[in-house]
């Protein structure tokens, strides 16, 4: 039988492990397990009748496209970004550099009372898009605003350190072969970054799902319209209807845990990829 | 042998075979810098500014409110609890983690990491469902007198769920890339489990240590969604900070919202201020030893 774990004449193991597996049980897997022990006593057409109900299909809609459309602006955008940091030199870089981690810093609420006076039609960059009918705040539009808001550092994140780490030699081979700069681009450096550009997306869109704070202000939450999964769960819970609170959050946990496990494999793709070049 | 040159008409730029264009990286700036313009700089600014919209007066008459100061109080309060008992999780995981090999790590390390993948609601509603009324505990702690949900020990509780995975996930990558070899030779030496850490674990991850406490804070500070399932916003007693944003955001008391959310948003700029410090210290420290 092989042991469980290899010899090692550092002390402390049991104590550590067995705290960490203690402390993780009752904050984590204790109360998640609550969830889908809750969600069990119903039978299996009464779950299927909440999670499907079209209210509920609707805000399904609502937060899955938001939430690929953001990630997808910032799948561009995170690129764009990354890209500019480190390779180009230009005033004030440092502080931007700094700034990109700032929907990661700045909590949730602050950000959706900020862009709700932005984008509502007399704030600053509402009353330009109001006259060309483009109506941002109270609408799925809005919401498209805050997942892209609270989604930004991923991409940027997770492309960054990849895009150091290429050889300047590959882009020399490249240009001494006859590639012009956009095909040593295309050729060379995206597929290189593209792992990671993936891992980004999926953490922005796995980020987004779940999202409240800065969506709630700014969405209008109106049913069938503007209203997100989570908020959904919010009113149920607010109606004591915990049945129905409940099957809705295990439908998130388990495309949580569904992106989770995708966003491994990738962030494994990743490496492989890395360490091969 | 001497370097060959090769004579160009004067005026002649040369354009390196590996760089794009001036006028392409031009554009290129000028694009991220209009996209982060929009998304970052202009939400940012519009909080301070529509803070002090009013004058300071009504700014500092916002922060100064009772219900504000005891919803600083309550953010303060939680944070020093949240922190600590992660800080201390953060360690023992860690320890066990980078320093020892066994089977079901990684699943270990995928479990540390679940409750970032978990929507802030949904942390919340798993509490109600053991500790509300309905839920697992609570008719016995209705019964004993006692209230976890609607009450502070249910924010505490919520606050440490969503920040459980930041100080751990600094410090494992951080002491796997140290190894074991400083640790073992203190132990040879005639260390305790103590002495070691204390005198050759401690110095070698204080500043990843700091560096995931900011972390944690600055989020458990800021939580919003988990929180508000479990708070009950019952002014002055159970509301937090950004509970106490939405509320006056909800009675359309703008400026004051404004006002404390300044304070949160003011939190968040020293919390990148001083990461980006850390950052650049951790840099110098460990670049030589392959820290990434």
């Amino acid at each position: 039988m092989s042991t469980f774990k290899q010899h090692s004449i550092l002390p402390g193991f049991n104590l550590a492990l067995g705290f960490t597996l203690l402390y993780l049980s009752l904050i984590v897997l204790i109360p998640l397990s609550a969830a889908f022990i809750r969600t069990a006593e119903l039978t299996w057409p009464e779950f299927w009748t909440i999670v499907t109900a079209p209210r509920v299909m609707a805000s399904y809609r609502l937060t899955f496209g938001a939430s690929f459309a953001a990630a997808m602006v910032n799948a561009f955008f995170g690129l764009l970004v990354a890209w500019v940091l480190v390779r180009y030199h230009f005033i004030g870089k440092r502080i931007i550099d700094a700034l990109v981690d700032l929907p990661f810093a700045l909590p949730t609420a602050v950000a959706g009372i900020a862009l709700t006076a932005l984008y509502a039609g007399n704030g600053w960059i509402g009353q330009f898009l109001e006259p060309m009918g483009i109506k941002v705040a109270f609408t799925p539009l809005g919401i498209f605003v805050a997942l892209t808001f609270i989604g930004l550092p991923f991409v940027v994140r997770t492309v960054q350190p990849v895009l150091e780490d290429i050889e300047a030699e590959l882009e020399e081979a490249a240009a001494t072969l006859g590639a012009n700069r956009w095909q040593t681009f295309s050729r060379v450096i995206f597929p290189a970054l593209f792992p990671a550009l993936m891992t980004g997306f999926a953490l922005a869109f796995a980020r987004a799902i779940g999202e409240y704070g800065s969506v709630i202000f700014i969405a209008g939450n109106m049913p069938m319209v503007s209203e997100i999964t989570p908020l959904l769960i919010i009113t149920k819970l607010e109606q004591y209807d915990y049945a129905g609170a409940t099957a809705l959050s295990v439908v998130m946990l388990v495309i949580s845990f569904i992106l989770l496990l995708i966003i491994n494999l990738l962030q494994w793709w990743s490496r492989r990829r890395s360490s091969k070049t | 042998m001497t370097a060959m040159t090769f004579p160009l008409p004067a005026g002649t730029r040369i354009q390196r075979a590996t760089q794009e264009p001036t006028w392409v990286r031009w554009f290129l700036i000028g694009l991220a810098l209009v996209f982060l313009t929009l998304f970052l700089f202009i939400p940012l600014i519009s909080v301070f500014y529509e803070a002090f919209k009013k004058g300071v007066e009504v700014y500092l008459a916002a922060i100064t409110d009772p219900d504000a100061v005891s919803a600083i109080q309550l953010t303060l309060t939680v944070a020093a609890i949240a922190v600590p008992l992660n800080l201390v999780f953060g360690v023992a995981a860690a320890w066990a983690i980078a320093k020892f090999e066994f089977r079901g790590k990684n699943l270990l390390i995928t479990l540390i990491d679940l409750p970032f993948s978990v929507s802030p609601v949904v942390s919340g509603l798993i509490y109600v469902l053991v500790f509300g009324l309905q839920g697992w505990f609570g008719p016995w702690l209705a019964e004993h007198d006692m209230k976890i949900i609607f009450a502070v020990p249910g924010i505490v509780l919520a606050t440490v769920f969503v920040t459980v995975p930041f100080i751990a996930r600094e410090l494992i990558p951080l002491m796997q890339a140290q190894g074991t070899e400083e640790e073992e030779a203190a132990v040879v030496l005639g260390a305790s489990g103590w002495q070691t850490f204390y005198k050759v674990t401690l110095p070698n991850i204080k500043w990843g240590l700091l560096y995931g406490a900011i972390l944690c804070n600055a989020r458990a500070m800021g939580e919003f969604g988990a929180v508000s399932v479990v708070s009950g916003h019952i002014r002055g007693s159970t509301n937090t900070m950004p509970l106490h944003v939405e509320i006056l955001y909800n009675e359309y008391n703008f400026a004051a919202a404004f006002a404390v959310a300044s304070l949160l948003a003011l939190l968040a700029l020293v919390t990148l201020v001083l990461k980006t410090l850390i950052e650049l210290r951790i840099k110098q420290r460990h670049t030589p030893r392959g820290f990434e």
